[in-house]
């Protein structure tokens, strides 16, 4: 079944084409890698999706709805989390507070009752607070929960914006280089979460990743972009072996 | 040093810690409750400003320390407040269904305000701001058959039951009560999904978007709820000080309440009410002062801004957190004594942040 379809998109920055007529599908409960070399328009696409950009043509479809006009801040709320490629994070705030925000998409009541802190509040405050806790339990963040994003270091960031997007409960996932600046037992570490989230969380991940050792370990899908163009589309090893693609990464 | 043993989500929630917490913020409660009797009415009195100074400081805090917008234009929100309630209270409305009348329209001008700076952030909103109070002074200047122009108006000093409410005891309660409930209304904000999203805004405005917050919504809501907490001070300020004119109202004013926020500590209501100790005390040490200065510099007029100036370059650039920040230094020097570490809060380097979509 098709989660989630871009159909012809293209975005241009004055007269840059940075996306050109990509077309793909995610299938639910796939893995989808987007590579590329850099300034290939991989994260253009990430942020077309999450409706950071308007396409200047093309369709997204979700679920089969059409969000292509919906509002940034209303993405969350269909089931799409993101995580950045330069982390993202409310760093004057604890682990705890960045995870609490995550549940922003589900909170309820309106200002009035809050300014009061009415019993209400206080029971939907345990209730996001009980799903935060089976989030910091899933990617082992016990030990920060209390700690401000200042004091942390690079790699734990990666893990808590993980985990942030994570708390929005998504149906799609969307990771910006979920291993960029982590070593190589942090990258094998995001290997087995990427895994968990698809198996035992049942959430369909779509990554733009450049590490190949992970995106052979986990993707079921990789699309190949160049210049905002679709090089390849196949499984893992199609796409490696493709000759466009060998000839982007070497030249030639 | 303590040790917080959490076994409950509620801990993470409740506004005191425990019961050490519980029992200190009960002593103070206990301490300002008694003053009264041990008091002169002059100390009352100033008290009773650092109070109000205080309700504002929660309100420009909520706005500039949480949610990160700057405001040069606060002033004008305290004279709303204030205006609105006296002109009512001559009206013959009583005084408290003026205050909340005057609160309300307080938040509804800060929501209107709100809307067309949400495209400004930085030094173009303080601009933008400043511009506002630059344009609500004038009105309180213009509007000669309500505001009574450059003059101003007297205003009225009503009783309760026969208690003539302004006077510095009955006075010092309703401050106080007034000042209890603006921090409990802000805690409140601030440890639900809103006051979070105004920290989000204040941290990242695309990762706030992406978790689901609607930046211009929230924005506004910081806007008018700052507003509001402003303008309900003012009404107590218009009672504090007396007499309404324009210039009660003007840009130093502004700056003074700005100055409030981050000399206390941005980001902390400690730091609001700090910050209006300080400010609130600030007139009485410059007093003081003159008298050790010669009297060439002692009778300038420019002696109090420039003071005012002088420490707030001084706070940003040896003391970011404020005296707030200072106080928890001090504290973790005692409780952590003979260890403590300069270190501790030696500014970490922030990862670059290229590619903002901003």
């Amino acid at each position: 079944m098709t989660l989630f379809k871009a159909d012809n998109l293209a975005i241009n920055f004055g007269g840059i084409k940075a996306v050109d007529g990509v077309s793909f599908d995610v299938e639910k409960g796939q893995v989808f890698t987007i590579i590329g070399p850099n300034g290939a328009g991989k994260t253009t696409v990430f942020n077309l999706i999450s409706r950071i950009y308007d396409p200047t043509s093309g369709v997204l479809s979700f679920e089969g709805q059409d969000i292509t006009q919906v509002a940034p801040d209303k993405i969350a709320a269909l089931g799409i989390a993101r995580t950045f490629q330069n982390i993202e994070l409310f760093e004057h705030a604890t682990v705890l507070h960045n995870l609490l925000l995550g549940r922003h998409a589900h909170r309820g009541g309106n200002i009035a009752s809050q300014l009061m802190f009415l019993p209400s509040v206080r029971r939907m405050e345990l209730a996001h607070r009980e799903k935060v806790e089976h989030v910091i339990d899933f990617l082992d963040l016990q030990h920060y929960r209390d700690t401000y994003i200042v004091n942390l270091p690079y790699g734990a960031r990666k893990v808590v914006e993980l985990a942030r997007a994570l708390c929005t409960e998504p149906k799609l996932l969307l990771l910006d280089e979920p291993s960029s600046g982590l070593n190589t037992e942090e990258t094998e570490d995001m290997a087995f979460w990427i895994h968990d989230i698809r198996n035992e969380l049942g959430i369909t991940v779509l990554m733009v990743e450049h590490d190949m050792g992970l995106v052979n370990e986990v993707s079921d899908r990789v699309l190949a972009l160049n210049y905002g163009r679709v090089l390849a589309l196949g499984t893992p090893a199609e796409v490696q072996s493709h000759p466009e693609v060998i000839k982007a990464y070497l030249g030639g | 040093m303590r040790f917080f043993f959490k076994t409950d989500y509620n801990q993470d929630i409740n506004l005191f810690r425990d019961g050490v917490d519980r029992f200190w913020y009960g002593l103070l409660i206990a301490v300002l409750v008694a003053a009264p009797f041990v008091l002169e009415d002059f100390w009352l009195g100033e008290i009773s400003y650092v109070f109000i100074l205080s309700i504002v400081g929660i309100g420009l805090m909520l706005l500039t320390g949480y949610t990160g917008q700057v405001s040069l234009g606060h002033a004008a929100f305290l004279g709303i407040g204030a205006y609105t309630h006296a002109i009512l209270l001559n009206l013959g409305v009583p005084f408290f269904i003026s205050i909340p009348v005057a609160t309300v329209l307080s938040a509804i001008i800060g929501a209107v305000i709100g809307r067309p700076a949400l495209r400004l952030t930085g030094v173009y909103l303080a601009i933008a701001t400043l511009a506002f109070a630059f344009i609500i002074e004038q009105i309180l200047i213009r509007w000669e058959h309500v505001t009574g122009g450059f003059k101003g108006f007297a205003v009225d000093r009503p009783e309760v039951l026969g208690i003539a409410i302004v006077d510095d005891v009955p006075f010092y309660y309703i401050t106080f009560g007034a000042l209890v409930l603006a921090v409990l209304a802000a805690l409140n904000l601030l440890r639900s999904p809103t006051g979070r999203a105004f920290v989000a805004i204040r941290d990242s405005e695309i990762a706030a978007q992406s978790m689901g917050v609607n930046l211009a919504a929230y924005k506004t809501l910081a806007f008018s709820i700052s507003a509001g907490f402003t303008g309900f001070g003012g009404t107590l300020f218009a009672h504090k000080i007396g007499y309404l004119a324009p210039d009660a109202f003007n840009i130093l004013l502004s700056i003074q309440l700005l100055l409030m926020v981050v000399v206390g500590g941005l980001g902390s209501i400690h730091g609001a009410i700090f910050g209006a100790i300080f400010v609130g005390s600030l007139p009485q040490l410059i007093a003081i002062l003159r008298d050790y200065l010669p009297d060439s510099v002692a009778r300038q007029p420019g002696l109090e801004p420039g003071i005012f100036g002088l420490i707030l370059v001084f706070f940003i650039l040896f003391e970011p957190l404020g005296i707030y920040g200072r106080w928890l230094k001090v504290k973790l020097y005692f409780s952590l004594f003979p260890l403590y570490k300069k270190a501790t809060f030696k500014r970490q380097k922030t990862y670059t942040k290229s590619e903002r979509n901003r």
